[in-house]
């Protein structure tokens, strides 16, 4: 391939890409995210070939614009279809079929029926309630999503240049080097109120605007692709899936403030994003995308990427680039803020990634067009990571101001097994649990910080009713206190301390006052520590206070957990009704804590017991509960 | 520490970055993912040629949860205990891994250096909780069974390339 070096060069090589896509006539996209490579797509994919091969399918990898054959099969790896529950998945144009938990034994049938045959395999079709549903399109969790900024990911070859160039990628780029003022495109995201994606919710086009205005120079350009959040990962499947539109949109971002280099941090947890950042990286610079003289346009823009450490704060803006200039990453005090003192403490622009993969769109289509979806203070749509004990788990993407009810029920399909909605824990660790009562609350930055929750990045974890909520908040806090980076007190000392104290509570050792204490202590670390870390830590345990003050008092006052969960208040009891005395149990007990003669009722000696539950799944008549 | 530590392959990794302090934490986890942890050796070698001082150098290394001073084990195992996979009972297949190992949350890596246990805040693989990592492969759907036949599998590789030398 030689450089594009003009915008007719794209333009050209666009038109061969569009009509190579319109000549494969079947096309094949199996599913190449973490999730559904984990669970052997990759040898799925690499069957599929071969077995095309072997039947003398002239089968198409990339997209080559030289050769004509109208019989050919493209097969592609996709980025991620969301949809992680049912992977790994294949779709199949151009009928959109979707087949699920596809195995590799299934790869000769797909071939031969579907492939060649052109018929549905019923059987790895989806199906809910006694109906199947062949198209992907119509399936309960994709058909009531609107999905944006992850259009392409499952539709297009995340490995593929001309993939991405096929459809009508890099058009915004084209418009905002040839068509539009630096200027006009800060406007242009103004207009459009696109707010952060990352949490926080600033609008990005006053971000734009004010590291414009700096009079310093280089200006920056970072993306925040440490998605440290358990219980998220929208940002991994773009870096996945569709990582051209990052860079484009990254690009654009250089082109309206005046940047010539950008920086990607992207956590050390997500190997294959980093693998194909760096492929579209290069591809780009080979393809005149990236580097001194952009489509000949005479604008210079390179990129980098930095892989994270592992350390949750470097998601806080001054600790990722403390991190990018290879320091420890701890947060500094704010102001001066990093549009004016960020990286290599220069003018630095620092938005998140599914922030950068919303401005292609923004400048393609508008921002009067970007308006026109979801809330007016919340314009456009949000990835969410939908997971915990709901059925079907994955990533899905709504208008801003979709309620949580329609999100939970209609498309998460309400609890596995048939239990009931508890909570879920919104926003990660420093979020908050909405319950119930919340379901009816349309999802966007103002609601949620009403009811004390936020948006946060994107992760709901769902929980039913056999979660315990001060164990949740246990789990939290060990988390954030786990990733204090120890630089302010309130934050180092404050969380310890109040780990110390949920600790005590789980173990059944709570004492009166616990609950005033921690109230105490998340008031002050909220108000004294130094960044949003420290700040929000102490979410967790403030919101279930406020809606299962009640679960803390059973395990604080009668030594309880309701929901049956903390095992050091468990007691596992033996009904004699049951019991056949079959002296199974007694035999599995590695304390010996169970008595009893033979073909009489056995009891467990609650004094011995350590609560590991062998008894219980030794049992072959179902006798042995456990009370709390 | 009497044997020459040999710096050929720290020098190779130097020779990829730029020497300064821009550099420190690419060269750290390059020089990782080949000894699986940083030798005590490297830190003044490594200090020197990137031009920071060796107490800030140690500082980055002790301060990112990735980076060990401690040698690992040849399978590194890690369990995620994201919110995902710890409502989904992901403590269970921890407990199960290291009760059959001998390793607690202090003790990580088994005394023959074959086995490293580790949590993980979130490996972003929530769809598939509870999920674990050995060396970098994803294992999706994890339960205390599937974890011991994991197991069973590395000690069965171990045992052919003992047989194989």
């Amino acid at each position: 391939m030689s450089k594009l070096n003009t915008r007719d060069d794209l333009i050209a090589l666009r038109k061969a890409c569009k009509n190579a896509l319109s000549l494969e006539k079947r096309r094949i996209f199996v599913c190449g995210g973490t999730g559904c490579v984990a669970g052997g797509s990759i040898n799925i994919y690499n069957r599929l070939k071969e077995l095309m091969e072997e039947r003398g399918l002239p089968v198409d990898v990339d997209l080559v614009e030289e050769v004509h054959h109208d019989e050919r099969v493209g097969l592609k790896k996709s980025g991620c279809h969301g949809f992680c529950e049912m992977g790994p998945l294949i779709r199949l144009m151009p009928q959109g079929w979707l087949y699920t938990k596809v195995k590799l034994e299934d790869c000769e049938e797909i071939v031969d029926k579907t492939i060649i045959g052109g018929e549905l395999i019923e059987r790895l079709a989806y199906k809910q309630d006694g109906v199947v549903y062949a198209r992907q399109e119509d399936i309960p969790f994709y058909k009531r999503q609107t999905r944006l900024v992850l259009e392409n990911t499952g539709r297009v070859n995340a490995d593929s240049i001309k993939g991405y160039i096929s459809v009508d990628g890099f058009t915004a780029l084209e418009k905002a080097l040839f068509e539009m003022t630096p200027a006009e495109i800060v406007n242009e995201v103004k207009e459009s109120n696109l707010r952060g994606r990352g949490g926080g919710g600033f609008p990005a086009g006053d971000k734009w605007a004010s590291c414009a205005r700096q009079k310093e120079y280089p200006h920056y350009i970072v993306c925040n692709g440490d998605e440290g959040d358990p219980g998220a990962f929208m940002d991994r499947s773009v870096m996945e899936g569709d990582p051209y539109r990052l860079l484009e949109g990254m690009i654009i971002a250089g082109i309206a403030i005046d940047s010539e280099i950008g920086y990607i941090y992207v956590r050390a947890e997500y190997p294959l994003a980093v693998e194909r950042l760096r492929e579209a990286i290069r591809k780009c610079e080979e393809y005149g995308i990236l580097g001194d003289n952009i489509l000949g346009s005479g604008k210079k823009f390179h990129i980098h990427i930095n892989r994270g450490a592992g350390a949750f704060v470097c998601g806080e803006g001054s600790a990722l680039t403390a991190s990018i200039e290879g320091k420890r990453g701890m947060p500094r005090v704010k102001p001066p803020r990093t549009v004016e003192h960020g990286l290599f403490d220069k003018p630095t622009n620092l938005n998140n990634v599914e922030t950068y993969a919303n401005v292609p769109m923004i400048i393609n289509k508008g921002a009067k067009w970007y308006r026109g979806i979801g809330p007016e203070n919340s314009p456009g749509t949000k990835a969410f990571a939908l997971t915990g004990t709901i059925k079907n788990t994955g990533l899905i993407e709504v208008p801003m101001g979709t309620t949580l009810r329609e999100i939970i029920f209609d498309i998460g399909g309400g609890m596995r097994g048939g239990t009931k909605f508890k909570a879920v824990q919104i926003g990660g660790p420093s979020g908050g649990c909405l319950t119930e009562k919340d379901l009816d609350l349309p999802l966007d930055f103002d609601s949620l910080k009403k009811v004390g929750a936020m948006i946060g990045s994107g992760g709901l974890v769902v929980m039913d009713e056999n979660t315990c909520m001060v164990e949740v908040a246990r789990f939290f806090m060990s988390f954030t206190q786990n990733e204090s980076c120890g630089k302010c007190v309130p934050c180092r000392e404050g969380t310890k301390r109040m780990l110390e104290i949920l600790e005590r509570i789980v173990d059944g050792r709570g004492r009166d006052g616990d609950i005033e204490l921690l109230e105490d202590l998340a008031d002050t670390i909220s108000n004294t520590a130094l960044c949003g870390l420290g700040k929000s830590a102490p979410n967790p345990v403030v919101s279930t206070l406020k809606n299962f003050r009640e679960e803390y008092e059973a395990h604080i006052y009668d030594k309880r957990c309701p929901a049956g969960v903390c095992s050091k208040l468990r007691r596992f009891v033996i009904d004699p009704e049951l019991c056949k005395g079959c002296t199974k149990c007694a035999r599995n007990c590695p304390v010996g804590a169970i008595s009893g003669k033979v073909k009489e009722p056995h009891t467990i000696d609650q004094d011995k017991c350590i609560k590991c539950g062998a008894c219980q799944s030794n049992c072959n008549f179902k006798a042995i509960r456990i009370e709390s | 520490m009497e044997k020459q530590f040999d710096f050929t392959i720290v020098d190779q990794i130097l020779a990829r970055h730029p020497k300064s302090e821009i550099s420190t934490i690419a060269i750290l986890q390059e020089i990782q993912e080949h000894y699986h942890y940083l030798p005590r050796e490297i830190f003044p070698y490594v200090a020197r040629e990137i031009g920071i001082g060796e107490a800030r150098l140690y500082g980055v290394a002790t301060f990112y949860e990735n980076f060990s001073l401690d040698p690992k084990g040849k399978y590194v195992i890690r369990c995620c205990d994201g919110t995902a996979c710890h409502v989904r009972g992901s403590q269970a297949i921890l407990d199960t891994l290291r009760s059959d190992l001998g390793l607690t949350d202090g003790k990580k890596t088994t005394d023959d250096l074959l086995f490293t246990v580790e949590t993980v805040s979130c490996l972003g693989a929530c769809g598939l909780a509870p999920a674990m990592t050995v060396n970098g492969e994803v294992h999706p759907a994890m339960t205390s069974a599937k974890a011991m036949e994991v197991l069973k599998d590395l000690r069965a590789e171990i045992a052919k390339e003992e047989k194989g030398e």
